[in-house]
């Protein structure tokens, strides 16, 4: 390193030191010396994309098509693994849960948060405990909380009972009941995963400019016209950002029925990437597991490009 | 406090009316968070407290009638917490180290140094982020236990947690603007004065990105700690297993006071990570919704 005083810029009027442009040969060969540098630095990270991003997307889609036993070599079966997964009675049960859940996690799992962030964003008290608090949930295991709620929903010494119990309500079979699993698992990823929903939420509503709800008061419109008018529409973008956020994660549910209800009872809580699961490790049946994931694919590929659109749309608006 | 007009006015709050209405509201606030967020941690924390008939017994007791610590310390020694807490400290500090040198030497190039085709494979590294990690376990189980032209098995490894952690495309874009917004001419004088792309990334673009790279490693070490699908594929062998996957495979025949301790002490690490980085990690999250 040569450290000359001279040859240190000053601020941004950097000097450079005039030099004659070196002959074509030696150019090309610095552009040469810069490439390899630069690809130096990438390799360790393509390496690692390719081998488990590009590769395995590549693979789903050709082992949709095989027969494909690990260790043996591969047959092509057409689509005969489409057909098969299709006529499985736990296929339609595995799509018809996944899409419920979404749906229910979408009425539950977010209105609950968007009316908590509305109403956190009016209190004036103790608003890091409030943050900390509901963002708890996040930072424990997820299976954590999947088998802590199993045992709330224990039919015997279950806490989910004795609350109904104290309240003199009906108790439930909760997740161990076949019309009420399903539910139950949404209270559970709803109870588990809100704290992220209500912060963005939360950031989002204090980007809105007060004197938009000075003028909509002046206007004479109430509480509720003024989150319908004012609110509502500032955050039309985020909402929609956490929307399908929320219906590409819950698409992908695995941990909650695995751990509290094993898929049960009567198959009521089976999700895609459940059954993905039991084809590949339960069934050895690998053409199967990725003839659905890749339907699961191309499914989640729609929602995330509609999100990947809306984002970079929204960056330009900013 | 900063009085940024909200949906209710200043004025409104400031009437008795809207004042006792306030103060209604938050107290049922405080009162239903309690509820439905500390207390189930509490049931937790002392429900492994508790003997094995007290904590069947209905209706439930709301605090242990006698303290046994013996509901820690069997599930410390008998589910062999120290042994799987261990293998998950090494799977998510690998997976911290292998992100930060891969993903950031390779923001890095595709920021500063101008590769050929560099447009081209920032793409097909976005173009990950449209196909959810989940959808593609099975393939990518497949590839792990079989690479391609070494065909070396990566199961039971933690290379198998380390390797496939480097392709994630949110942490290296999360650099890669990062590294774009860092003014050029400091870069330049830096090469002037004689320094590598090496010496450039390490004395003056790292020091200059410490609040992106905190965010990072945040993200790596949570990730690693929360999975349980990748890892409960990956880790067949019962000692080499992370501690989500071990308290799953274990929650079957164990008495249920030790398992929620063992659950108790699972959640330790991560919620003081939280309750330190508090701050970070909720401006983080907050300011992610705002700029996507």
């Amino acid at each position: 390193m040569t450290k000359t005083a001279e040859r240190r810029p000053v601020g941004k009027v950097a000097v450079r030191p005039v030099q004659a442009p070196p002959p074509a040969g030696d150019r090309r060969r610095r552009r040469l010396a810069d490439q390899a540098r630069a690809y130096g630095f990438l390799l360790g990270g393509l390496i690692c994309f390719a081998l488990f991003s590009w590769y395995p997307a590549i693979r789903a889609v050709v082992i949709a098509f095989q027969k494909y036993t690990p260790g043996s070599s591969p047959e092509w079966v057409g689509t005969a693994n489409f057909t098969r997964v299709w006529h499985d009675p736990e296929f339609s049960a595995a799509w018809r849960n996944t899409l419920t859940f979404t749906l229910l996690a979408l009425l539950i799992g977010f209105a609950i948060p968007f009316v908590m962030a509305l109403v956190l964003n009016e209190l004036r008290h103790a608003k890091a405990f409030f943050r900390v608090v509901v963002y708890l949930p996040v930072m424990i295991p997820p299976v954590v909380s999947a088998l802590l709620w199993k045992w709330f929903y224990d039919p015997g010494a279950g806490l989910a009972n004795e609350a109904l119990r104290f309240l003199h309500l009906p108790t439930s079979n909760w997740s161990n009941g076949a019309d009420t699993a399903l539910i139950s698992l949404v209270i559970v990823a709803t109870w588990a995963n809100m704290g992220g929903t209500v912060l963005i939420y939360l950031a989002a509503l204090q980007s809105i400019p007060g004197e938009l709800y000075e003028a909509a008061e002046l206007d004479g419109a109430n509480l509720l016209q003024r989150i319908r008018h004012v609110t509502i529409p500032q955050t039309r973008f985020v909402i929609l950002m956490l929307m399908l956020l929320q219906i590409i994660a819950t698409m992908q549910i695995f941990t909650e029925p695995f751990v509290i209800t094993g898929g049960g009872p009567e198959n009521a809580t089976v999700t895609v990437l459940y059954l993905i699961y039991k084809y590949a490790f339960l069934y050895n049946d690998f053409g199967g597991a990725c003839a659905l994931s890749v339907m699961l694919l191309v499914l989640l590929g729609a929602f995330s490009a509609v999100y990947l659109r809306l984002t970079r749309s929204g960056e330009e608006d900013a | 406090m900063s009085a940024t007009r909200t949906l209710v006015s200043p004025a409104t709050l400031a009437r008795p009316r809207g004042k006792a209405l306030y103060w209604t509201v938050f107290t049922a606030v405080v009162l239903l968070f309690a509820f439905a967020f500390l207390f189930p941690v509490y049931w937790m924390v002392t429900g492994a407290l508790k003997s094995p008939d007290e904590i069947a017994q209905t209706p439930p007791t709301l605090v242990p009638k006698q303290w046994h610590l013996g509901g820690y310390t069997d599930a410390w020694d008998l589910m062999q917490l120290p042994q799987h807490l261990w293998n998950t400290v090494v799977q998510a500090a690998g997976a911290w180290a292998f992100q930060i040198v891969f993903c950031t030497a390779a923001a890095y190039a595709l920021s500063k140094l101008k590769p050929a085709f560099g447009k081209v494979i920032l793409g097909g590294i976005l173009a990950t982020l449209m196909v959810p990690a989940q959808a593609l376990v099975v393939p990518k189980y497949l590839t792990v236990a079989d690479l391609p032209f070494i065909h070396t098995s990566l199961l039971n490894d933690p290379l198998a947690i380390w390797l496939p952690a480097v392709a994630n495309a949110f942490n290296l874009y999360l650099l890669k603007r990062f590294f774009d917004q860092l003014p050029r001419d400091v870069l330049e004088a830096a090469e002037m004065d004689g320094a590598g792309k090496l010496r450039t990334l390490w004395s003056i673009v790292l020091p200059m990105s410490r609040p992106v790279l905190g965010v990072v490693s945040i993200f790596a070490l949570v990730a690693v700690w929360q999975d349980f699908l990748w890892p409960l594929m990956v880790f067949s062998d019962t000692g080499k297993q992370p501690i989500s996957v071990a308290l799953v495979q274990l929650s079957q025949n164990i008495q249920l006071t030790v398992l929620i301790a063992a659950m108790v002490i699972a959640s330790i690490p991560m919620v003081a990570l939280f309750l330190v980085f508090q701050r970070h990690i909720i401006a983080g999250i907050s300011a992610g919704s705002t700029k996507g």
